[in-house]
């Protein structure tokens, strides 16, 4: 039985396509056979994330009008071995697929797959609802801030009344210096308002847009950074495993290391 | 100590955790109880059919929504009456 994970957060921009790529390229690496699939229809991103932008042949879109077999249009990743990806069209829009066609496509490929991971486009109209048509769980992403906190909430009402039962919470860019100085809501605040079981807390890092830059997900680092070993305790947890949740704080640069910065500049990083 | 002074030089507008959580709360309130128009539209003309069996109601003038505060919800109507229906008249 395949597990259909939407990966959604009402708010654009809080993370949901890098948690996508590197959540589904972590449970690759544990072994399972991992689908992704871009419903960002016209706005497709998860393609350069993954860079495997070069390789978008067929989308989605080919394989339901017969153009293509599925299997033309899945990418599979060559450095990671069980992972796929399904790109979504990029000339056309969210209402090129209805929820029955996102459906049917899930169901052919949960034939092959253990997880398929539905990267879902921000807003809450028809492209969000096709998205979650054939999930089972979702996976609500957002960083400690009153607009993606509220949007979250939205989108858990959402969720619900659309019959998600298994709705799990990714809190993401979160900074535990501004949390320390009373100027951001911590992980403890965000559970406690949203109210859902946490998956996950992804600490702000730099090294997220040189991953994108490079299209080389966090996770397949051979050194692992803060925000790449995060993501691969949210894929364990996700695969069922009791994992605790880092101490950010104690990995976080704090005032004393910015003011060193500051007096030696460019001597030390 | 040094640590202390240094840190509040560097940081500035201390606080805003609280601003923020009292904030979300109140509007995730607002947000959450607030029953769609159409709902509130149907959930209206039915009350006004059961009510409209026992009294008359000056439609002009009547008042129907939905009030939030941080502690709770309230439907609140203001329905002025013209005139009691005698028993006689009631279906």
């Amino acid at each position: 039985m395949s597990r259909i994970i939407v990966i959604t957060s009402g708010k654009g921009g809080v993370g949901k396509t890098t948690a996508t790529a590197n959540l589904g390229m972590a449970l690759a690496q544990l072994g399972y056979q991992v689908a992704l699939i871009d419903a960002d229809i016209g706005l497709r991103n998860l393609d350069l994330l993954l860079g495997l932008e070069n390789r978008v042949i067929y989308t989605a879109l080919e394989v339901l009008s017969g153009e293509c077999r599925l299997e033309q249009a899945l990418i599979k990743d060559k450095r990671q071995p069980g992972l796929a990806l399904l790109p979504a069209a990029q000339n056309r829009n969210k209402d090129s697929i209805d929820s029955d066609q996102m459906q049917y496509l899930v169901t052919l490929m949960s034939k092959q797959y253990d997880y398929i991971l539905v990267d879902c486009p921000a807003g809450i109209e028809s492209g969000f609802h096709n998205a979650i048509a054939p999930a089972d769980e979702a996976i609500v992403v957002t960083t400690p801030e009153i607009a993606a906190v509220r949007d979250a909430d939205r989108v858990i009402g959402l969720l619900e009344a659309n019959n998600i039962k298994r709705i799990s919470l990714l809190i993401n860019r979160l900074r535990p210096q501004m949390v320390k100085a009373n100027d951001m809501m911590s992980v403890a605040d965000v559970k406690e308002i949203l109210a859902i079981p946490l998956v996950g807390v992804i600490p702000e890092d730099e090294c997220v847009i040189v991953s994108t830059n490079r299209g080389e997900p966090l996770v397949l680092e051979n050194k692992l950074s803060l925000p790449g070993l995060a993501f691969e305790h949210t894929a364990c947890r996700l695969d069922g495993q009791d994992v605790e949740f880092l101490d950010l704080q104690l990995y976080s640069k704090g005032p004393l290391k910015r003011l060193r910065r500051f007096f030696l500049g460019s001597f030390t990083i | 100590m040094i640590t202390e002074f240094f840190e509040r030089l560097l940081t500035s507008n201390r606080g805003s955790r609280d601003d923020v959580k009292r904030r979300l709360k109140l509007v995730l309130a607002h947000d959450r109880s607030t029953l769609n128009a159409s709902t509130l539209e149907k959930m209206r003309e039915e009350i006004l059919v059961v009510v409209s069996k026992y009294v008359e109601l000056d439609t002009d003038s009547l008042e129907f929504s939905i009030k939030t505060d941080s502690k709770m919800t309230a439907l609140i109507a203001n329905l002025p009456i013209r005139r009691i229906l005698h028993p006689k008249d009631l279906n």
